[in-house]
């Protein structure tokens, strides 16, 4: 059978699985629909958040990323997990005994003002976007090259499909069809990593396999050491040694960690839990099954990287694997026969180089690269739509809280009843989608790096106002409100002028301190701390009834009001 | 349960998270990006241990990390209770359920 009789086999099971889910849990009261009732065990919460989590830039973008950079890759590895660390620390618990719906109710309620709970929904809302238009994009490359349809009904398919589910279920609904999509994802993830694993060094496992020797085969010799050598004879950065600045590693690490703790989709799911002691469970949980992925992302990495050059390196351009022109049709591999010889020359000098090769598709090429059946390739296909979309959901369930109930029921409609609530939540969830559709056809840069912008926005606003919020007794509303205006500003002027407005200057001589736009949130969080403590110091400390409200969530136990 | 108890809670549970986060600096800031060229000069098998720390030790650190959290945090809360049950209130015999 064809891949593509697979991969249509695959999506459907997967997706009728999921729809099927759906109608199962429908959401009938809002704090069904916002927290799925308070009442997701925590193992069952752990899978839903690492799915939440884990989106199309995880699974497609990063370990492609990483094969290009290397070991300054690794600011997506330690980035990416360490922030749970942060999450589960210094968040989830005292969040949990909070016990609301979402992050402005606690901005709101905390900093006791209007205007902090809207700054609040306005940053939920912008991140949330930018993040969702990441998914949408990966989610339109696998359908245009698996179903081969065009990016744009691939968009649209994916864009109905979540619609159906995040409508009907709200937060119930997509807590249970992440627990599949995280299954889905991760055996998707894992069989062909396992495969090459084998295949390359003889190691089932993947972790081990990527400090193994390899298969008499493929040469011989510690596969990292023969990636570091082939790579450096063809005039490409030796694999595992850094060319960025170690300061900007260190802040794109920092702002990817800080960002992680603060983006309100992973925060909203430690609400979901019945109590402080299973927030802190669920978030242990949901690093577990993270790190399954997390540690063999490095090695598929290393693993694709090795083969793409093994196989394209001087090879006849006549000659090419069926994959190769397959990638060509959807232009995210092309070539150029600049000296005329009917040969690839794939090498570091941009001059003789002739094959570019997008980073987003190793995930999904590398099966193929490596030669294996084409029922993997078609599962692979289906664990980057379950990481996209359980992803998009998430996403655009905190779209939807935003709008309905943080906006509009606790700031300016307080009369409106539970029904009507849920009613503008759904139409929210609708409008959201068309427009993350649209720039889901229309992407601005890479998946991953569009993601990372979304991190440096909840890193500048978020992380700060919410743990000096625990933390920080006297932390008062003029503060938090000045921080998270500074942090938020400054973080989205230093990535708008880089991207937009001046891509000419995106290099490290004129970046402020050699920071990329990537890191640039590290530095916003730590604007958003200045300007918090120095306004915190010359205005009124907070009401005795917040500063009650503080001792009692330091403390275990359930929330006194719900 | 009293204020006072409530301040030696929080008082080890700061103690707990600080010293968690001291590890959590040092494994990946530390040895993971600050020093990772001078541990990339020891090897263990195929690996430069340094770019090892960086893509695959520190993250089984981290999950290290949150289980110790959770075990140590168990450990105060269980203690806790028993001093606040122990003396004027048992009312707080929900909290946990």
């Amino acid at each position: 059978m064809s891949v593509q009789i697979w991969t249509y086999g695959f999506v459907f099971l997967t997706f009728g699985l999921y729809i099927g889910i759906a109608i199962w849990s429908r959401a009938g009261s809002t704090s069904e629909f916002y927290v799925a009732g308070g009442g997701v065990p925590p193992l069952a919460n752990g899978m839903a958040t690492a799915a939440d989590w884990m989106s199309a830039a995880s699974f497609i973008s990063m370990a492609g990323l990483i094969s290009f950079l290397g070991r300054d890759g690794t600011f997506y590895l330690m980035g990416w997990t360490g922030g749970y660390v942060l999450l589960a620390l210094l968040l989830a618990p005292y969040l949990r005994k909070f016990g609301k719906f979402t992050v402005p109710d606690f901005i709101g309620d905390r900093y006791y003002s209007q205007s902090a709970r809207l700054i609040a929904v306005f940053c939920a809302i912008v991140i949330s976007f930018v993040y969702v238009c990441g998914q949408m994009q990966g989610a339109g490359i696998v359908f245009s090259r698996f179903l081969e349809v065009d990016i744009t009904t691939g968009v649209i398919i994916g864009m109905a499909i979540v619609f159906f589910y995040a409508v009907m279920g709200g937060m119930k609904g997509i807590t249970y069809t992440q627990v599949a999509q995280y299954c889905v994802l991760i055996f998707a993830f894992m069989v062909p990593a396992i495969f090459i694993s084998i295949m390359m060094t003889g190691q089932p496992v993947p972790q081990v396999g990527f400090g193994s020797e390899l298969t008499e085969a493929f040469g011989g010799g510690y596969l990292l050491d023969r990636l570091d050598g082939m790579s450096e004879s063809l005039g490409f950065a030796v694999y595992t040694e850094g060319q960025r600045s170690t300061q900007d590693v260190f802040f794109v690490t920092a702002a990817l960690m800080f960002g992680t703790a603060g983006l309100p989709h992973v925060i909203i799911r430690f609400f979901t839990v019945p109590n402080v002691r299973d927030a802190r469970r669920s978030a242990g949980y949901a690093l577990i099954f993270i790190a399954v992925l997390y540690t063999t992302a490095p090695a598929v990495s290393a693993f694709a990287r090795t083969n793409l050059i093994n196989t394209v390196s001087n090879l006849e351009y006549s000659a090419v694997p069926e994959w190769f022109s397959k990638w060509e049709t959807t232009g995210l591999i092309s070539f150029e026969d600049k000296n005329n010889d009917g040969r690839i020359q794939y090498v570091g000098d941009p001059e003789v180089n002739e094959l570019n090769v997008n980073r987003d598709i190793m995930v999904l090429a590398n099966p193929e690269i490596a030669g294996l059946p084409n029922w993997v390739v078609a599962l692979v296909a289906a664990g980057a739509l379950a990481a996209a979309l359980s992803t998009a959901a998430g996403l655009l369930l905190v779209i939807s809280t935003s709008v309905a109930h943080d906006f509009l029921k606790r700031s300016f409609m307080p009369q409106i009843t539970e029904r009507q609530e849920l009613l503008y939540a759904r139409l929210s969830i609708f409008v959201a989608v068309l427009i993350a559709g649209y720039f889901g056809i229309n992407p601005p840069a890479y998946v991953a790096q569009v993601v990372a912008f979304a991190f440096g926005l909840a890193a500048a606003s978020f992380f700060p106002a919410i743990v000096l919020g625990i933390f920080n007794k006297k932390m008062n509303k003029q503060g938090a409100i000045a921080g998270m205006i500074a942090g938020f500003s400054f973080t989205a002027a230093y990535i708008i002028y880089f991207r937009f407005i001046n891509p000419a200057a995106d290099n490290a001589e004129s970046w402020l301190f050699g920071i990329s736009p990537e890191g640039i949130g590290t530095m916003g969080t730590l604007v958003n701390l200045c300007f918090a403590m120095t306004f915190a110091k010359f205005s009124p400390e907070p009401p005795a009834e917040v500063q009650a409200i503080v001792e009692d969530i330091r403390l275990p136990g359930e929330a006194v009001a719900r | 349960m009293t204020n006072e108890s409530a301040n030696t809670y929080w008082k080890s549970n700061i103690k707990i998270v600080l010293s968690l986060m001291a590890v959590w600096f040092i494994i990946s800031f530390g040895c993971g990006i600050l020093l990772v060229d001078v541990l990339d000069n020891f090897r263990f098998g195929g690996f430069k241990l340094g770019f090892w720390i960086a893509q695959q030790g520190s993250i089984f650190v981290f999950v290290a990390l949150i289980y110790i959290y959770i075990h140590q945090m168990d450990k105060l809360d269980a203690k806790f209770n028993k001093e606040s049950s122990a003396g004027e209130k048992p009312a707080s015999a929900e909290e946990q359920s």
